[in-house]
């Protein structure tokens, strides 16, 4: 597939020295125009979160006094927020896991074997990943009442297979494409079997794959908000996209906008800490659905 | 074998998506409420009213709640996808152009994509509180988050900022399959910037653009969290279908709600439908071959 630097460009237009300068000078211009768009509001929100209670409404860059006060706030015992952490950790992991597992095999099959009906079948796991959240919610919503799951991981967990798995499998697939098939041929040759052949050779090649495609599945389901918050109302159960959204703080008369900006920005630092380590892997996951 | 390998996939999705949506077109066929029958009993269950929530949407009590949700969603969508395309577009032209950096743009433009849209929700309100940011940039009193125009501006800037980037990632990496030696040949006879991007740019990532557009287009019909966190619910005038549909539901009105989700899905698959129909988006692709870089069947669509 693609790979970002793999395509430098040389000077597409522009001649001469006052040319180029100018070429150039546009250059940064567009990298700093875009860099201002992605991150200010981002910076904004950590901005915010290091003001003191007292002066959240300042607009000065940097805040004048520096406090962790609305983090304390964040986790303060009566909003459960690191609990809600924990949860988040615990639904998206089994969430990706899960998926994970059963798109591998899916994955083979459509890649490797030949069967009929094989674009069909990809059509229909393609198509699953466009149903919207909600007509998955409303009757998985009463089905969970019946059978006691509302307020359980399981009640978070299977209806999000519903985006990851078509996810996974998709992912997986396109990569596992990638890969030669005459490795896998040549053992098979050499007399390993086809499960053989597909642990030994294929699997380790499709590594990098595999945790692209579960960087990807954990954000998503990280990220996942109507069917947490359908499925549980006890705090202690709920995830932090959810939790956060329900922060109301000790006082009445205001919001706490400085907890909600604090817990936002340490709800959202994993994510940037996997985007600084796995930038290109992302960035190629994201596009090699798009771009075959 | 093959059947083998993916049974286990085709039995959870049949779990988590068919039951949900033969048990939705299920639901919507009933009514949830208790009251007395013909004869005094008090019934309380699920009574048969055939297609009467769906009359009830499109003619009945709830159809003036449901026309401006359809509106509200269709707006959002429309004119959200069409700014996020013209964005993103401009800055995979801009990445692509950017030798130094391109590690610092990659993962700048990943940050809106990461955020949790619910926080992505709350970080806006906070921006457009009515003595926030932008009020004080603008020097002007607008109450954002209220209701009215003002918060649907409100809903689409959050919403543009954190997909158009998106849009960019898969427009710049359809770029850069396009071959060096095809601008080489345009300069050699003479087309400007503007011609070599309508007529060769252009042209050429449109295939990758339009499954941006179309993944863009369903998942902006969809559209939930952001609304619900930035304004809140039960706000009409950033009541998308499916915070009606799941307003129904907390409600216990699982009839009404259910019919709402079936609509939602209708109207989802006909805008894929039509989307793929007209412009031809090829989601599957060619779904044997792997094309190397440089040579990809898209080079067909090249001639104008």
């Amino acid at each position: 597939m693609t790979s970002v630097s793999a395509a430098v460009r040389t000077t597409p237009r522009g001649r001469g020295r006052w040319g180029s300068s100018v070429n150039a000078a546009t250059r940064y211009v567009g990298v700093a125009v875009i860099a201002v768009y992605c991150l200010a509001p981002f910076y904004w929100m950590l901005v915010s979160s290091f003001r003191r209670s007292s002066d959240i409404f300042e607009t000065s860059l940097l805040p004048t006094t520096w406090s962790f006060e609305s983090y304390a706030q964040a986790f303060d015992s009566s909003t459960m927020f690191g609990r809600a952490l924990l949860n988040s950790l615990i639904v998206a992991s089994i969430t990706t896991v899960l998926a994970l597992a059963l798109g591998i095999f899916a994955a083979y099959a459509i890649s490797r074997l030949n069967f009929r009906f094989k674009s069909a079948i990809l059509a229909v796991i393609i198509a699953t990943s466009m149903f919207p959240g909600i007509s998955v919610v409303v009757p998985l919503l009463r089905l969970f009442s019946d059978i006691g799951w509302i307020n359980t991981y399981q009640a978070m967990i299977v209806p999000s297979l519903s985006f990851a798995i078509p996810l996974a499998v998709w992912n997986l697939t396109t990569f596992m494409k990638q890969l030669p098939f005459e490795l896998e041929q040549a053992a098979m040759i050499d007399g390993c079997t086809k499960w053989q052949a597909f642990r030994m050779i294929l699997l380790p090649l499709a590594a990098p794959g595999v945790f692209t495609t579960a960087i990807l599945t954990f954000i998503h389901s990280w990220n996942e908000f109507i069917i947490a918050l359908s499925m549980v109302n006890n705090p202690s159960i709920q995830t932090a996209t959810v939790a956060i959204s329900k922060f109301t703080g000790a006082s009445d008369f205001q919001a706490p906008y400085g907890a909600q900006m604090a817990a936002g920005v340490v709800v959202t630092i994993p994510l940037v800490i996997m985007i600084l380590l796995f930038q290109r892997r992302i960035v190629d996951g994201l596009t090699s659905g798009a771009n075959k | 074998m093959a059947t083998l390998l993916l049974s286990p996939t085709f039995i959870v999705l049949a779990l988590v998506i068919l039951y949900p949506l033969l048990s939705a077109f299920h639901q919507s066929l009933y009514a949830s409420e208790s009251g007395l029958d013909a004869n005094g009993f008090v019934v309380d269950g699920d009574v048969f009213v055939g297609l009467h929530n769906y009359l009830s949407i499109f003619t009945g009590a709830d159809a003036s709640r449901f026309y401006n949700a359809l509106g509200n969603t269709s707006f959002f969508t429309f004119v959200s996808v069409a700014l996020e395309t013209v964005i993103g577009v401009a800055f995979a032209v801009a990445m692509n152009r950017a030798f130094k950096g391109r590690a610092f743009l990659r993962a700048t433009i990943l940050v809106p994509w990461a955020i949790p849209t619910a926080v992505s929700g709350l970080l806006w309100r906070w921006i457009f509180q009515s003595n926030g940011i932008v009020n004080d940039l603008i020097n002007h009193q607008v109450l954002w988050t209220a209701e009215g125009f003002a918060s649907q501006v409100a809903v689409i800037t959050a919403e543009v900022w954190k997909t158009a980037p998106f849009i960019g990632l898969l427009v710049l990496a359809g770029m850069q399959m396009i071959p060096e030696e095809v601008y080489e040949a345009a300069k050699l006879d003479g087309a400007g910037w503007w011609r070599q991007f309508g007529s060769i740019t252009l042209p050429l990532v449109r295939p990758a653009l339009l499954v941006a557009i179309l993944f863009r287009l369903l998942d902006a019909l969809r559209m939930f969290d952001l609304p619900f966190v930035l304004i809140g619910p039960r706000k009409s005038s950033v009541e998308t279908l499916s915070i009606l549909a799941w307003d129904e539901s907390n409600q216990l009105h699982y009839g009404a709600a259910s019919a709402f989700s079936i609509v939602l899905l209708l109207y989802v698959a006909l805008i894929a439908f039509v989307f793929i129909k007209l412009l031809g988006a090829d989601i599957i692709g060619d779904s044997s071959t792997t094309t190397p870089r440089g040579s990809r069947p898209a080079g067909k669509k090249v001639a104008r």
